[in-house]
Parts: C-alpha cells; structure tokens; sequence
C-alpha cells in the first residue's frame, strides 16, 4: 500500500472549500486589544525628505502611535542586505512607506497617516530600463557565462542575425496580500504570525530591526494565499513594522495591506530588456551566441543577482550552442525592489533563446520546431530530423551536452523522449497541415502552432541555501507530529510531507499531523522556493523519519526475535517477514519503545549532494538535475483586432516520479497558466511619475476563466524516477510556467501567417495591442514588397 | 437598526456604519471564510449568497460581499461559505475537493458561485459564465472546470432547495443610523441610509438631503467607498424601489426599468433584444450583474461604461423622472461632459426605452484584455438597416475615444446613403479614424484606439456582408 505516489486531495483541501482552513489576516479575532497599521506612502518617485511633522496625526482620535525611523531599537532596515531602510530618509520608488500609524481601528490609523506632513524635496529619477542602461545605473556584479568564442564564431558563422527585445514583468497577485501580526507571548518573546515564504529570515530581520537575539523572535506561517516567490523577502517589512509596534506598544500590532498598497509597495516579476547577436548555418544549426541582458532590479538589490545569475544560466534552455557568451546586468531605478517570482529570472531567460530560436526558423523560412530540434543538447545540428524514427540518441560528444557555465546537462536525453512522444500525441504534423489550409481561406483569422521545450535547472544557485531540517515526533499513543521547515503556499508541499512521512514510518496518512511552520522548531531553514520545498525538506523528513523507524525496528526485532532489517511497518502494522500474519500495532510498538527508554523524537537533515559554484565565473555544477518538459499551443487571432484565444495545449513534464499526482497536476497546469498570462494578458504599467499605473484588480488584469485553453491536455512523464531525490520524485513548482512560452511562440506563428514569410516581432506581453502591431508590421511588410 | 438572516440565523444590527461592507463586517464577526482579495468586485473571494424573490419561489445569487453595504442586507436572507455546510459537506464543496484548490484562499468564493449556479432553476448543464467573477491563480481553472460541470441536481431534502420552493421576504423601507458609536471617518454626525420602496418615498427623502448619495447596485459607490475612501452623511439605496423594476413592451419601445440588475434584465428580455443578449457576458461577470443596473451604469457617465455604446446604437431615449414630473431625453443628448449628465438634483433614470423594431444587423465589439469580465479599451454598438444594398439608417455608439460616450455622427453620415461594399467601408473608416482624438492609458495606446474605430467598422462589414474582406 504506497502513500507516495497516491493522487490525494491536498491536506487542506476540506477546510479549504469550507472556509475553515485559517490564513494570517483570520486570526485577528484572536488577539483582544489588537492595534492596526497603515503606511504613510510617499507622493514620489525619489525625494529627500526634509521634513517629517506626526503631531497633527497624533491628535486624531484612536492614533495610538506613529513609527518613525527614531523608535527603531535596532538598526533601521528590513533586508539582509542592509539596503532597505524601513523608515527612509530619502524615498526611492513612488509610494515607499516613510512612516507607519499604529491606532485603535484601521480607520483611525488611515486618517493619521493622511495628518502626517511630510515635506520632500523631488531628486531625479530614474524610470525605465534604457535610462537605467543609458546612465550606467547599475548594482551588484556583472554576471558573466561563456564557453569557447562567441566573437570568433560570430565572424566565422555564415549567417548572423541581430535583435533586441524587452518584456514585461509580472504582479504576483497572490489573492491573499502580505500580512503580519506580532504580539508578545507570555514569555517576553515576540511572535509574529506572517504569511512568509522563509520564516527564518522574517525572523532574523525583526530581529535586526528590534535589536534582539534571534532567540526572542518566534515566526509562525499557518499557510499563505498564495506566495509565488512574491513572500519569499518581501514579508519581512511589514513582519517588521507590526514586531516593533507590538515590541514599543505592548499590545499586539496587525499590518496587512490592501490590493492597491501591496501592488505599490511590494517587489515583482523583474521587467528584462536584452540584445543579442546570433551566428547559424543555412539548415538553423547554431553556432554562436553572445546576449546582454539587462534586469529592472528596481530600488534595491534584494535577490535581483541571484535571479539574473538564473537568467544567465537559463539563455540556453535545452540547446547547445558552441560558442556562447552571456553578461548580465542588475539596474538600479527608482521602482519597487523586484523580487522573486516562480521561475526567478529562468524564465526570462529562455524566453530570449526562444525569441532567437524563432527568428533564425523564420529568417531561413523553416518551421521554428524543424529549427529548434536541431540544436537540442546532444544533437547539436549535426543530425538529421527527417529520419524515419524521428530524432534517436546515441552517444553525443560531452562538448554537445555541457552548458555554457559548465554543467553536464544529465539525461539530456529527456528533451529528445519528451519531444517526440508529445509531437506524436498531439498529432503535430496533422494540425500544422490543417492550420496552413484554414490560414489560407480565412483572410482575418489565422491560426498558429508552436512546440517549446523547457529544461529548468534544480537547486537554489547559492550552495548554502540547499539544506533543510525536520523535526518528528511520536506519542505513546502512535501519533506522530510532523514539523519541517517548508512553508504551504499553495503548491501541496504539507500533502507531499505527509505522504513521505506516513510512507517512511509506515503509518497510515490520518496518523500523522502537519504543524504549523515555526522557527522554534526547526532553526535555520531556508526559503520555500527555487522548487525545492519538497526536496530539501522531503528529505530532512525522511531522515528524521527513517532514523525513528530504526529505533522502533529494532524493539520490534526483539520482540519477534528477528533482525531489525526484517521488519516490516506498513498501514499503522509492523510485522516480521518471517511471519507476516503475526502483525503487532504501530502504537503498541511505540509504547514498547517509551518503556525501553528509545527515544521517540528525531530531527532529520538533508543537504543536496555534489553542488559547486563559482559564482565569480560564472562555473560550475550549481543545480542538482533538471526537469524537463515540453508543451505545444494552438491560438487564433483576430485579423481586425488582434484579440486571439487559445485552442489547445498539450503538455507531457517530466516530474520524476510523482510523490502526489493531483499535486503534481495542478503545479503544471497552474504554472502554466499563470506564465501564459505574463506573456500574454498581464500588462505591468508604471506611469510617467513613477507610479504603478496597473495597481488594483481592475486595471491589472490576471487570467479567469475566458484564459483556460479550449482543450488542455496534461501528461507526466511515466518512469522518470530521479534517483537521489526523495522516492525518486523532482521538483515542480517553477518548470511548468515556462511551458507557456509556447503560447507566445504560437501567436508569432499566426501573426506570421498574416504576411508571407520572414521575422515577426512580438512585443511581450502580447496583449491583443501588442499582437495587432505584429500583424500591422507584418502587413506592411506584404504591402511594400507587394509594390 | 435592522435584522437580516444570516445563514439561518437572524441578527440585529444597530451599531455599524452604514459604509461597512457585508465582508468587513463578516470577517469582523469572526467568519474569516469569506476573504478580501480586491475589495472592488474583481476576484470573487468574498462571495456570498443572497435570497432574491423569483416568481412563486425564490432564488439564490452569489453576489460580492465587498461592495455590497451591510444595510441592504436588512430583511434579506444571506448565506456565506461557513453556511453551506451542516454535517456533510455541500455537493459544491465536495466537487472542489479533487484539485479544485490549492492555496484554498479563493476557494470559498468558488464555492459560493457553483452553489448559486447549482441551484438554478431550470439548469440543464452548469453555466460556467457563473463563476466569470471568481480569480484564481494556483489552479489554472481546469480543475475548478471539471468540478463544477461534475455537479448533479440538488437532492429531495436539500435544506436550500427546499427554502427557493417559497417567497424571499418582502423587503420594507428602510431609515438607518447607526448608534453607540463616537466617529465616523470625516463626517460629522453618524450617517445615515434610507432605503425606500417607491418613488414618492425616494422623492421626499431627495427633497429633505438634497446632497444625498443615491446607490442603485453599489458595484461602483462601493469601489469608491473601499479604495477611495469616500463616505456620504446620506446614502439612499435604490435597489428596491418598485417603479424602478419593470419591464415592459409596448409597439414602440421596450421600456427597461432603470433600477432592474443585469441579470433580471437579461432574465426578463429572453433574447429578444439579440443585441443585449451578445453583450450581457461581455458587460461584467454573473457577480456584478447580480447587483449592477443599467441606470447606474448610465448615470455614472464613465467614457468606458459598456452599456451607452449599445444603448446609443439602438438608439435609446431615457426617462428621467423627480417630484415634479417625468420627461425623456435621447440617450445621445444625456452626457455633457467628462462624468457629467443632464439629470438634475433630485431627478434619476426611471428607465430606458429602445425603439421598436430593432433594425436587423446589429453587433457589440468590445476590445479589451481579457474577454470576460473587463474594461473596455475601445467599445462599440453598430446597429444598421439596409435597403437593398444602400445603407437605409445606421447609429455607431463608441466608449473609450472621446470624455464621455459618444455616436460616431460623421461616420454614420459617410455610410448614410451609401452601397454597402468595401469601398464604402473603407472611405468610412477614414472618417472614423479622424472623428476622435483619444487618449494613451494603461489599457491601450491612442494610436490602437484609433485604428480600432477603423478596424471595428471593417469587422463589421465582414460579419454581416458574407465578404471576407
């Protein structure tokens, strides 16, 4: 009876469509006495503050207190890297919070902040990317990759290309916005509940800012509405703002921002622009690349580096490119600090190499998935496509399975496996025929098609970030609690935890009770993120886990007079394989073992195997193995107004072997959707001043219903066990957003086929606009060669 | 103070503010299941189910708890997520179990708009448009899709079903303010909120606060309310005043009453106004429909409001009625200026006629982001009438080109008369690409704006000539 590998509901599911299942901002019927927050928001993009009066806002009735940058005990910022002043002296993005109004009601705390008289004296700033580039506003390290020439195998190439291309970034909109609520317990600790993705560093950062040993600072995270990368630093702030208005108040603080202030205050999917010049021969191979890629990293630095290193290391996705040579830059301007968000800069990445892909098919007028092909890793141009087997594998030269910053790429083979079972499931060749017949007769629609691949490198680029701890422990009565240092966003990595605890102690699922994540149960942890929740924890779980059931093996091994390694626990059973039928409860084992003085709580640990960065050069073996995955999209667009929709995508993704099939499901099908709305629908704005334009719901638009693909169709890769990884699964949670790059390769393709061959330009996101100018363009293009 | 039920319970209110939004107050009570996503009817989280009267019996709408004021709630019954389920599960919330959530924070949203979809009467397959007003960003929405059309009919005892057999309550006049509280935001003395039942009530309440805020649908005063802040010392809802709601034919108009949502509008007209019934899914989601009506929708006078363009191709006349009389006004002449009408203090919409016969080639184009549920970047109503090939009558309503909505004039004069062919078209499109100036937003370019009122007029042709052009 496996419990890994078993479609279940996720854990919370019940309380979820009950409405029971508690996130953060629910609990504050909880503490009496409760004050709440409201941020002064700065009317500039970046200003000096010359004054700041709280007198008046003192005299509104409820005020209890204003925070300013003089009640701060311990050193005034709320990042790690000491950039992020929480009260600033001088505003650097439109909307930065100068000051925060503690009263008896939100109401009460909103009309004081409006009283605060702040006084700003308006410096330049900086807005966009070009003007970033343009004044050589930049910060953190040039990241660079290479490997052989680019410059010579650009000369000696015989055809080169050149292009540019910015896109756009992306709000997360979690459904549920940043909140924090801090009290003191009993104890003179602070606690502060927050809807974080790394509870660890909200603890370490209130900590910093309280001037307290981490040892006072308790962070719970029930579970959060969402994170997608947008709580992974971004919660500590206001995780900061409500500890220390608990910690000078003495009574417990609530911050949690409204739609319109988390989408002005809080970090986002970075906006990149890049260029690039590409070398390839008259069949599409590639043979040179050099790209310049540029992050909007906005304000301040945050994890703007870690998220272009992957960018850098992601400008290849599944193809090999002789000569390759990738610099990348963090800009600084005067916007939120961009953050985290699923796929952190991977998908930014391959969408340029993708763009690349495209134009060298159609500069040659192949089918961009002819040309794609062709320069898979381990094909590397040098085989042909159109052999009666489609594309096979042999043994490639390691050159053509290594990337540009130096990783073997391991079972590159994959890309091959995926390509030709999902070309072949979703009858490709059959719909690329029935496509080019209906663009011909229907003059104002046309159809598009196109397959994309996705290789996603695992593990977090930082070594040190790839370890994690857990903590087990069983009661006489056989129940077990499980805590690790994961966080639940969503994505079903409790359900998964779960599953490999009951798995591994061989105890039914209901015996085992997930609790909430707490820095005082496992210290140190890192951030649920990069995909790895369920890695990195999964086997601090197991560990703890498999080392409580030698214990218990071996009072049972006694008992049955048997050796440990003979016996067996299943269902809530355990029993000797000499003697099947004699089974003895889980619990009268356990209570056996309390007698006997066994210890009867475990901590586990895990920590990935085999990882090397050199981040100076851009070297090394930073990712564990890479999940694989392709998709392929059907769209229609609209001749007259570029509106399109999506006809059908079909996916097969490698997830290793699935711990939890539902769970696994639901990461591609959700990642999927959530990039094809970056890429397509998602319009980020800021306007001329510096404020976000797109700040509420109804101006910044996420996919509903009407963007759920007509037909969709969602395979996992059978038999792709990983070894090495906890019951052989992967990780899932970022692979499958870049799935959706095939949706914007799909409307190239229709947008294409409005003219007669050659380059079309997209604009990304390709919103109806962006789309009806590619048609435009391509029109024109028809129309001067037509004279 | 006033009562209302509350997933079966009856409760007092005497001490909220008026501006208070049934999910704030909700949430405050302690039932944390509904949750604020957006808190301006975009995302459905807050969902909540209201007993409406429907013939005989009743019916349940999932409407948003965000933007609707806990007053219009008095003599209702409501429902909220934490209500749906007694000792099992609700057939809904079973649905959802199998991959329909995964962070679960929109989930309670989900399962109020199937519950409602559900229980509709008469419902052969499960209307997915039901759930247009409901975001979610984990799943995808497949598997919220799967659910929801796995969803069978309600059995025998099912305590809801049971309760639609009979009447919702009678809803009386309403004059609320709250007391036992010290401040109210920027207004001075508590405020108050009047619901009349009819006219000659609304009218005198007008009489005595002139200033007074009326609030038909509240799906954009709310908006106000939660994003903005505003607050009134006197709302008046509308919702339930009597000649406000009827829906009557006559040979020369159809006359729509100002105060009826969308959805009883769409209930009411049964398709026979084509036009409108291909426009309703485009207006907003089944949310706000619930709640929104045309007057308010008119009254507002937004340039991007969906219903003029339509109105103004069908060629709409409004009535406007007050205490002294009623008299009716082109819907062309109504807008003066940028949020800005002819209607006077104390005078509202009563209802809007459009002219009997409808002319035969009529469409609605909305050019946006997303197809459901958003704002227009350019709308447009083209309603034409042929004789033979010439252009007999034509009348082009356009949202988003100009302060206010507005007919394309010179444009219908470069088609009046004319052959319908391509040549025409494209001379017209000319015209109507140099009749108004837009603007640059967030929502689109100027130079898109433009050349969709081109484009619009080409689609149009295409569609109803049979010429591919």
């Amino acid at each position: 009876m496996k419990i890994v590998g078993k479609a279940i509901p996720h854990e919370s599911a019940g309380e979820h469509v009950t409405g029971q299942a508690l996130y953060t901002d629910d609990l504050l019927g909880r503490y009496p006495n409760l004050l709440q927050a409201w941020p002064v928001q700065a009317p500039q993009a970046r200003a000096r503050i010359t004054q700041m009066d709280v007198s008046v806002a003192q005299e509104v009735p409820g005020v209890v207190k204003v925070l300013t940058a003089g009640d701060v005990p311990g050193i005034n910022d709320s990042h790690t890297h000491h950039d992020e002043p929480l009260f600033p002296s001088e505003v650097m993005f439109w909307g930065q919070a100068v000051a925060w109004v503690l009263a008896e009601s939100e109401e009460a705390a909103r009309l004081g902040a409006e009283k605060v008289r702040v006084e700003y004296q308006p410096l330049p700033a900086i807005l966009t990317l070009k003007e970033a580039i343009g004044q050589d506003s930049f910060q953190g390290s040039t990241l660079r990759a290479r490997r052989g020439d680019a410059e010579q195998g650009l000369q000696n190439a015989p055809l080169t290309l050149e292009g540019e291309l910015e896109i756009g970034g992306q709000e997360h909109f979690y459904l549920e916005t940043q909140a924090s609520l801090a009290a003191l317990d009993e104890t003179g600790n602070v606690v502060v509940q927050s809807s974080t993705q790394h509870p660890s560093e909200t603890q370490q950062v209130v900590a910093q800012v309280l001037n307290l040993p981490r040892n006072r600072v308790v962070v719970q995270c029930l579970r959060m509405g969402g994170g997608f990368g947008g709580k992974e630093t971004q919660a500590n702030p206001y995780a900061s703002v409500a500890a220390l208005g608990t910690w000078l108040t003495k009574r417990p603080v609530r911050v949690r921002l409204n739609r319109v202030q988390d989408i002005t205050l809080s970090g986002k999917r970075h906006p990149f622009y890049g260029r690039w010049k590409v070398g390839f021969t008259a069949e599409g191979q590639l043979l040179a690349l050099k790209m310049e890629l540029y992050a909007d990293g906005g304000w301040s630095l945050d994890l703007s580096e870690a998220v272009l290193a992957r960018a850098v290391c992601h400008s290849d996705n599944a193809y090999y490119i002789p000569h390759m040579d990738v610099t990348g830059r963090v800009c600084k301007t005067h916007k939120t600090s961009q953050t985290a968000f699923r796929g952190f800069g991977g998908p930014q990445g391959m969408v340029f190499i993708e763009e690349v892909l495209d134009q060298v098919a159609r500069s040659l007028r192949l089918h961009p998935e002819e040309v794609r092909e062709r320069n898979f890793y381990g094909v590397g141009g040098s085989w042909p496509s159109d052999s009666e087997e489609g594309l096979v594998s042999t043994d490639p030269d390691p050159a053509t399975v290594t990337t540009h910053y130096g990783q073997t790429v391991k079972d590159w083979e994959r890309t091959l496996l995926i390509w030709n079972a999902l070309k072949e499931s979703s009858d490709f060749a059959r719909r690329r025929a029935e496509i080019i017949e209906f663009n011909v007769v229907n003059p104002q629609a046309k159809r598009g098609l196109a397959i994309t691949p996705v290789k996603f490198g695992i593990s977090f680029n930082m070594t040190a970030f790839n370890q994690a701890g857990a903590l087990v422990l069983i009661y006489q009565d056989g129940s077990v609690q499980l805590n690790h240092g994961g966080t639940e966003m969503g994505q079903g990595l409790h359900t998964k935890m779960l599953q490999v605890a009951a798995q591994t102690l061989g105890v039914p699922l209901e015996s085992v009770r997930l609790m909430p994540t707490r820095t005082d149960k496992v210290p140190n942890t890192s951030a649920t993120a990069a995909s790895s929740g369920t890695d990195l924890n999964g086997g601090a779980v197991k560990d703890a886990c498999e080392q409580l059931k030698a214990r218990l093996a071996g009072v049972a091994a006694q008992d049955f007079g048997v050796s440990p390694q003979d016996v067996m626990f299943e269902g809530g059973q355990v029993w000797s394989i000499w003697n099947p039928e004699q089974a003895v409860p889980f619990a009268q084992v356990v209570h056996k073992a309390y007698l006997q003085r066994v210890q009867l709580l475990s901590d586990g640990f895990y920590r990935t195997p085999n990882l090397h960065w050199d981040k100076s050069r851009m070297w090394g073996q930073p990712f564990h193995y890479f999940a694989y995955g392709a998709a392929v999209a059907e769209v229609e667009v609209d001749g007259f107004t570029g509106a399109y929709k999506v006809r059908q995508v079909d996916i097969l993704h490698d997830v290793g072997d699935s711990l939890s099939p539902l769970v696994d499901k639901g990461q591609v099908e959700g990642g999927f959707v959530q990039g094809m709305g970056w890429l397509t629908l998602e319009d980020l704005r800021w306007d001329a001043k510096g404020q976000v334009a797109t700040r509420s719901a109804s101006t910044y638009k996420l996919p509903s219903f009407s963007e759920l693909p007509e037909v969709f169709n969602v395979q996992l890769l059978p038999k792709a066990s990983e070894p090495g990884v906890v019951y052989g699964s992967k990780a899932v949670g970022e692979p499958p957003l870049m799935l959706a790059i095939s949706v914007r390769e799909a409307l190239r393709d229709a947008v294409g086929a409005f003219g007669e061959g050659g380059i079309v330009e997209l604009a990304s996101p390709a919103t109806p606009e962006a789309v009806f100018w590619a048609i435009e363009r391509v029109r024109e293009r028809v129309l001067v060669s037509g004279d | 103070m006033f009562s209302f039920k509350l997933n079966g319970k009856t409760v007092q209110v005497s001490e909220v503010d008026p501006h208070t939004s049934v999910l704030s107050w909700l949430r405050q009570r302690g039932l944390t299941g509904s949750k604020e996503g957006c808190a301006e009817g975009e995302c459905g989280a807050c969902a909540v189910l209201l007993l409406r009267p429907d013939g005989e019996g009743s019916r349940l709408e999932s409407v948003n708890g965000c933007l609707l004021s806990l007053p219009s709630l008095a003599d209702q019954e409501v429902w909220t997520v934490e209500g749906l389920a007694d000792s099992e599960l609700h057939p809904a919330q079973v649905a959802l179990l199998q991959g329909g959530s995964q962070c679960g924070y929109c989930t309670p949203g989900f399962v109020v708009s199937m519950a409602a979809e559900y229980y509709r009467q008469g419902r052969q397959d499960f209307d997915l448009e039901a759930l247009s007003g409901n975001l979610c960003r984990c799943t995808g929405y497949r598997p919220i899709k799967d659910a929801a059309q796995s969803l069978g009919k309600p059995e025998a005892d099912d305590v809801l079903a049971q309760r639609l057999e009979s009447p919702a309550p009678a809803l009386e006049a309403l004059d609320y303010v709250p007391v036992g509280r010290h401040s109210y935001a920027s207004l001075q003395t508590p405020p108050r909120f009047f619901r009349p039942t009819s006219l000659p009530e609304l009218f005198e309440i007008t009489s005595s606060h002139p200033q007074a805020k009326l609030v038909a649908g509240g799906t954009d005063w709310m908006v106000e309310v939660n994003q903005r802040f505003s607050r009134s010392p006197v709302q008046v809802a509308i919702d339930q005043v009597l000649e406000l709601k009827s829906l009557t034919w006559t040979k020369e108009y159809v006359e729509i009453g100002a105060g009826l949502t969308l959805s009883e509008m769409e209930r009411g007209l049964e398709g026979q106004v084509p036009l409108l019934h291909e426009w309703f899914p485009r207006f907003a989601s089944r949310l706000i429909r619930n709640r929104a009506t045309l007057g308010g929708n008119i009254a507002t006078a937004s340039p991007i409001g969906d219903s003029p363009p339509v109105l103004l191709a069908l060629g709409a006349d409004l009535l406007l009625s007050s205490a002294t009389g009623e008299h009716t006004v082109p819907l062309a002449e109504f807008f003066t200026g940028y949020r800005q009408t002819l209607l006077q203090p104390g005078e509202l919409i009563k209802a809007v006629r459009i002219p009997l016969p409808l002319a035969p080639m009529a469409r609605f184009y909305k050019i946006c982001k997303r197809p459901m549920d958003d704002i227009s970047t350019v709308a447009a109503g083209l309603v034409m009438e042929l004789d033979g090939d010439t252009v007999k009558s034509i009348r082009i309503g356009l949202g988003g080109v100009a302060p206010t909505p507005v007919r394309a004039y010179k444009t219908e004069a470069a088609l009046l008369g004319k052959p319908w062919d391509l040549r025409t078209v494209r001379v017209a499109a000319e015209v109507a690409r140099a009749e108004f100036s837009p603007i640059d937003d967030h929502r689109g370019s100027a130079a898109y704006r433009v050349a969709m009122l081109g484009k619009l007029l080409e689609k149009f042709y295409a569609q109803t000539s049979g010429v591919l052009a």
